[in-house]
């Protein structure tokens, strides 16, 4: 005799496999541990493996993957721990970009000093306009980030003396310094994989700092952390300025793997992406950033390969990343509960 | 620069400033209403323009063409509001912008494999090709004149079924205070659909009407995206009234930008720098609006919710 029972609800995939199905960092504890290290070993000896596995065109896509993953890790900084969603981020690559222009016209060739110059002016315009938009919140916050972006944009198109509309192309490359020239044909690119792994270090040390859970305070409950004492509007231009700054050294960077900057850097529909980018790695997760560039530029550069509608599948993604794992990516990797992947 | 070509400018402003208005007043209601942020608002607008083009290409009709953008427009909207926007009501403002950023991705490609990657050329109808003698000295291309016309019509019907019906009442409810709305027994989930689908017709017409005066081509809705975003800032989120007048207000900036800053800057300070600073300002324009906007009411002019 059968029970008249209906169909149960569907539940939830943890529940009804029996045991729960554990993330990958539980289940192998000390596989996550080195898993940093694992990645940065396999970037650091890629170049020399590529020529031998027939990648070396993948050499030069790698290293735009890395800068790309800095200016996001920037972005995931103030938008996931810091809850400020900027849709403006692009501006700042283009300012750092510029700045680089700018020092390359008056003569100087040091890429050490212009990428210092990309983070040093970056920095300052995200003082300035962190100042204004940080007294907004909300959808008009993502408004105004995206107005002044857009100033920034009209800006670099009437600097005629950079190429303008048309861009400005850096003929001969920024010199790395008296030793590391020439040593290697993809010196850059260790050049680039050691900064990026600063980078990412470095966000994810200060998000674990106490200033990164008094911004973690201000994203869940702005009103709690106002009433405890702690100077949020400070504390948040401090996030605002930082994140500025590394997307300009971001900047910087492009424009010298590029060999050529343009306005269409700093369009709004790259804030977009880079947003995206982001959230599709998982908010506020240490390898969100990183995953979520990886995975978006992968795609691109395999779907154009193969076809010229390399749009949808990206599209579709998306959408799915939306209904099934709400999260982000990086989430599926993590540890259940530790919501910023603290170990 | 005299007062006839002033005019001019001054028509076109309203006549661009129009049609944001019909873009932005979906977009706003949307957003007013459930909370919903939608790119993919521009992408409506642009599967419009190309139904109208190719339409009356194909038919010679001008008014059919437009029917058709409206019903075929209104039709997409609604299986996208029942497939992915209905789900998205209740969620982050940050999941809307992934998922319809997801939705103008994939419309874009629609778009590319249906009518192809260039750019339609629409023309104007037959009978309205000619300009019209609007005062002595200004000949007035006779379009353009219907723009602003259709635009002006649309807004006092939009202006009367938002404030004179039923179904503009439950509108307005759910637009100032959702919560209190569902409490008194407004089913606010068929309101949303209602208005979602008003939206897309909205912009559907923008589209088809833009469509001979400017360039049929995928990327436009994410170019208009931006200036709707603007005109629905300023005026206040949720509300129509703000709608109308930020759109007005940033038609007239943008076009008075583009049309009197250059030769002013030509006056007073040397050409090469002129011909620089001229179109980056115009451009910038409608940004220092709204900042300055938003500097003294933070909610913009018209704030919906009280």
């Amino acid at each position: 005799m059968s029970h008249p029972v209906s169909d149960p609800p569907r539940l939830s995939v943890s529940a009804a496999g029996g045991r729960p199905r554990q993330p990958l960092a539980v289940r192998f504890p000390g596989f996550a541990r080195r898993l940093p290290w694992l990645v940065l070993a396999s970037l650091a000896l890629f170049p020399l493996l590529a020529p031998a596995l027939g990648l070396e065109y993948y050499v030069g896509f790698v290293r735009r993957l890395l800068i790309v993953a800095i200016a996001a890790s920037s972005l995931n900084f103030i938008l996931g721990y810091g809850g400020m969603a900027a849709l403006g981020h692009a501006g700042f690559i283009g300012v750092g970009a510029y700045a680089v222009v700018a020092l390359v016209e008056a003569g100087f060739s040091s890429a050490w000093l212009a990428w210092g110059a990309a983070l040093a002016v970056a920095g300052v315009f995200a003082a300035l306009i962190g100042a204004v938009s940080l007294r907004t919140r909300g959808v008009y916050f993502i408004m105004i980030t995206l107005a002044f972006a857009q100033m920034l944009y009209y800006l670099a198109v009437s600097l005629r003396t950079y190429g303008g509309d048309d861009g400005y192309g850096l003929y001969t490359p920024l010199r790395l310094g008296a030793w590391l020239d020439g040593a290697h044909p993809d010196v850059f690119y260790w050049v680039v994989l050691a900064i990026a792994a600063l980078v990412f270090a470095g966000f994810s040390r200060v998000a674990h700092s106490r200033y990164g859970h008094a911004l973690r305070g201000i994203r869940d409950n702005e009103t709690r952390m106002v009433a405890l004492g702690y100077p949020v509007y400070r504390l948040k231009l401090a996030g605002f300025v930082a994140a500025g700054a590394v997307a300009g050294l971001a900047g910087g960077l492009l424009a010298s793997h590029n060999a050529f900057v343009s306005p269409s850097m700093m369009h709004w529909t790259q804030s977009a992406l880079l947003l995206v980018m982001v959230m599709l790695g998982g908010l506020g997760r240490r390898w969100g950033a990183p995953l979520g560039v990886a995975l978006w530029l992968t795609l691109e550069e395999v779907l154009k390969m193969h076809t010229d509608y390399w749009h949808w599948p990206l599209g579709m993604l998306l959408l799915l990343v939306v209904f099934h794992a709400p999260q982000g990516l990086a989430a599926l990797f993590e540890r259940r509960g530790g919501q910023e992947g603290v170990r | 620069m005299d007062a006839i070509f002033v005019f001019e400018q001054l028509l076109n402003g309203l006549g661009y400033g129009l049609m944001l208005f019909l873009i932005a007043a979906g977009l706003t209601l949307v957003f007013g209403i459930m909370d919903t942020m939608n790119l993919a608002h521009g992408s409506l607008y642009m599967v419009g323009a190309y139904v109208a083009a190719r339409v009356h290409e194909a038919s010679g009709m001008f008014a059919l063409a437009v029917l058709a953008a409206v019903c075929v427009t209104v039709a997409v909207a609604a299986l996208l509001e029942v497939l992915v926007v209905r789900r998205l009501y209740r969620r982050d403002h940050l999941v809307q912008v992934l998922a319809t950023f997801g939705i103008i991705l994939i419309a874009d490609d629609a778009v590319k494999a249906i009518w192809g990657v260039a750019p339609l050329m629409a023309t104007t109808p037959a009978a309205l090709a000619g300009p019209v003698q609007l005062v002595d000295g200004l000949p007035y291309p006779s379009y353009r004149l219907l723009l602003i016309g259709a635009g002006l019509l649309v807004a006092l019907g939009l202006y009367l079924l938002v404030n004179r019906t039923r179904i503009g009442m439950l509108v307005r409810a759910g637009a100032s205070n959702r919560q209190m709305a569902e409490f008194m027994g407004v089913r606010v989930g068929g309101v949303f659909a209602f208005v979602f689908a008003l939206g897309a017709a909205l912009a559907a017409l923008a589209g088809a009407l833009m469509a001979p005066i400017s360039s049929v081509q995928i990327g436009m809705g994410e170019a208009i995206l931006i200036p709707a975003l603007v005109v629905i800032v300023i005026g206040g989120i949720g509300s129509i009234r703000g709608a109308f007048v930020a759109a007005l207000l940033v038609g007239l900036v943008d076009t008075a930008g583009r049309a009197f800053l250059p030769p002013a800057l030509r006056a007073v300070l040397p050409p090469s720098v002129a011909a620089d600073l001229g179109p980056a300002l115009a451009g910038i324009a409608m940004y220092v609006l709204m900042a300055a906007v938003l500097t003294l009411k933070p909610a913009g002019l018209f704030p919906a919710r009280a």
